[in-house]
């Protein structure tokens, strides 16, 4: 079943065309990776489907709903039902404690739940880590904060910018990891990466160049594989 | 269900505030002394009237009271005045009794009045000595001008002798020697008191020309009751309030006439007048100042926080949602510095009052609940701009970037 379309999606600032034509379909389940060199227009394509952006041409179906035509508050209402973001930097906020940060994904989409934000964290393995303030955790911590946030309303679509970008080696290996179990347990996640490792777990990598898809490569021939190596 | 979106919202307003306490305190501050000043003013504002009525107290009484024609007034009517014209409003309510006498056969004036109520109408009366007072009523005090005439120094005595209330003068005889003419003077019908210089007043007026004796003792010496001429007072109230009292004096005493001191009246009432316009005045640039600072402090808690504020937008939160947080979170720092103000602003105006009056002020309770509330006004008002900019804050622009 599709959960994203992106049908001759074009996104132009000015005389720059970021995506040209961009035709993609992402099945619910699937882990995509999405790479390419700085300025392929891989932040222009996550922040669409994210919904924080919208293209210039083409449309974009999202669990059945064209988002392409909707309105900043509507894109708002969407992501906070369908999305679950994480970012390269974080952005946990730095006077809220690890379970309060979750709690908040919780707060602004519908009833905080203190139980199920420490389930959420007990599922990154941060439980008890859940009453530290970011600057007290680790980058990889914090970024596994970061995953449980995204997590913690159940999103249609897990989507990463760069989500290992400002990890060391080991906790690149945990946030894999973690990514690894969130797929096999059916949530569809689709990152961008520079990193060619990260990209590689995928089952599937798409190659950006100048704002189109120059490359499409089904990888579940060696997803179980790279896995491995990694493990 | 709805009290676990309180709390939670509870917790992210006062994590903000308390785990981001340097801000905190950099606001509160901000705000604080914007409070404490206008606080202050404000307690000045309203206390001028009555501390500058005070002061215009030193400068003599404001309201003479004369009995209507050839009345004298009684101690009754003193009284009844008193009651009138209230115990709080009065700083001072002298009664004086004017009675000719006879020194070394001259004729001088003796004047009896309550001394201590006479002080405190006339503080700035110069006096060589010092006050006399009932509990020695034949130390009197002398006008300088009378001192003067007859040679007069302190502790010097002199006799003063006169006819009793209700008997008939005696003319001193040109074919009788003088100590014939004392023996008549010393009769039943005269009255004679050896009296001493307690004081030597000096006020540059016509008070140099009296002696200013014991009410009490004037009264037995004459052989009378009590006999007002005057009553001088001095009380604390405007040029409309001293005004509206004598029309009470007129209606409720139709045997007195009452006369306001205009020169000291409309002296008090355009000193006043300018005073408080021009607190008014730098109450409003405060006021200004004030939102200013707020408005600053907000714009660098909004730009500050540009990155948290993306972060809820991008994890679903509408603009009216984080504009409110914010709002609640200015509030909240208009209640804590308009709290904290109101009680440093009394404490300013105290200070002031004491260091400019010599006087403390009256805590106003009142002014609790209207700082806050104009404070809580003012910090709502200078934060609509800079947190309308949440609206501006494109999540997907702030949270990329290195």
């Amino acid at each position: 079943m599709k959960i994203l379309e992106l049908k001759n999606v074009s996104k132009i600032y000015g005389e720059l065309k970021a995506l040209a034509d961009i035709n993609l379909s992402v099945n619910a389940g699937d882990w995509l990776s999405i790479m390419g060199p700085s300025g392929s227009g891989k932040t222009t394509m996550i922040n669409i489907i994210g919904c924080m952006d919208t293209p210039s041409t083409g449309s974009v179906i999202l669990d059945g709903v064209d988002i392409s035509k909707e309105n900043a508050s509507s894109l708002t209402r969407i992501r906070r039902d369908k999305i679950g973001l994480i970012f390269q930097q974080f952005h946990l906020i730095s006077y809220l404690t690890a379970v309060e940060n979750v709690m908040v994904a919780q707060y602004y989409h519908s009833m905080p739940d203190e139980s199920e934000a420490m389930e959420a964290l007990e599922k990154v393995g941060l439980k008890d880590r859940a009453r530290h303030l970011p600057a007290q955790l680790s980058g990889g911590e914090q970024q596994r904060v970061c995953i449980a946030r995204a997590l913690i309303n159940s999103p249609k679509i897990l989507l990463g910018d760069e989500p290992t970008g400002n990890l060391d080696e080991e906790n690149e290996g945990i946030v894999v990891d973690l990514f690894r179990r969130l797929h096999s347990e059916g949530v569809t996640i689709i990152i961008v990466t520079h990193d060619p490792e990260v990209g590689d777990v995928a089952q599937r990598k798409i190659i950006l160049e100048h704002g189109k898809i120059i490359d499409d490569i089904d990888q579940r021939a060696t997803f179980g594989e790279a896995l491995k190596l990694r493990a | 269900m709805a009290n676990n979106r309180r709390s939670m919202y509870l917790r992210m307003v006062s994590g903000s505030l308390i785990r981001r306490a340097s801000r905190l305190i950099t606001a509160v501050l901000a705000i604080a002394i914007g409070a404490t000043i206008l606080s202050g003013l404000v307690t000045i504002y309203y206390d001028i009237p009555e501390q500058l009525g005070r002061e215009f107290r030193s400068y003599g009484a404001n309201l003479i009271i004369l009995p209507r024609g050839d009345s004298k007034i009684t101690r009754e009517t003193l009284a009844k005045l008193e009651n009138l014209i209230g115990t709080n409003k009065l700083v001072g309510m002298a009664p004086y009794r004017y009675q000719t006498v006879k020194i070394n056969e001259q004729p001088y004036i003796i004047a009896g009045t309550d001394l201590a109520q006479a002080e405190k109408n006339s503080p700035f009366w110069y006096i060589e000595g010092s006050w006399g007072n009932s509990d020695e009523p034949e130390r009197v005090m002398t006008g300088h001008e009378i001192a003067q005439t007859l040679n007069l120094k302190l502790g010097d005595s002199f006799t003063i002798q006169g006819v009793k209330f209700g008997e008939q003068a005696q003319a001193s005889r040109q074919d009788l020697s003088a100590q014939e003419n004392q023996k008549r003077d010393s009769a039943r019908q005269n009255f004679h008191r050896k009296l001493s210089v307690k004081g030597i007043v000096s006020t540059g007026g016509a008070e140099e020309g009296f002696i200013f004796c014991d009410i009490d003792m004037l009264d037995e010496l004459i052989g009378s009751s009590f006999r007002a001429d005057v009553i001088e007072c001095s009380v604390i109230a405007d040029a409309n309030e001293l005004a509206n009292l004598s029309s009470r004096i007129e209606q409720e005493l139709p045997e007195l006439q009452p006369r306001a001191v205009r020169r000291l009246t409309q002296s008090q009432d355009i000193v006043l007048g300018k005073l408080q316009a021009l607190v008014l005045l730098v109450t409003v640039v405060v006021l200004i100042i004030t939102m200013i600072s707020v408005y600053t402090t907000m714009t660098a808690m909004v730009a500050e926080r540009r990155r948290e504020i993306a972060l809820k937008k991008a994890l679903g939160a509408e603009n009216k949602l984080v504009m409110g947080e914010l709002l609640d979170e200015g509030i909240l720092l208009g209640i804590i510095g308009g709290t904290l103000g109101v009680f440093l602003g009394f404490e300013f105006a105290l200070q002031v009052s004491l260091n400019v009056f010599g006087r403390a002020i009256n805590f106003q309770i009142a002014l609790i609940p209207i700082t806050i509330a104009v404070f809580i006004a003012i910090t709502v008002t200078a934060s609509i701009i800079p947190v309308r900019k949440v609206m501006e804050i494109h999540p997907a622009i702030v949270l990329k970037g290195e």
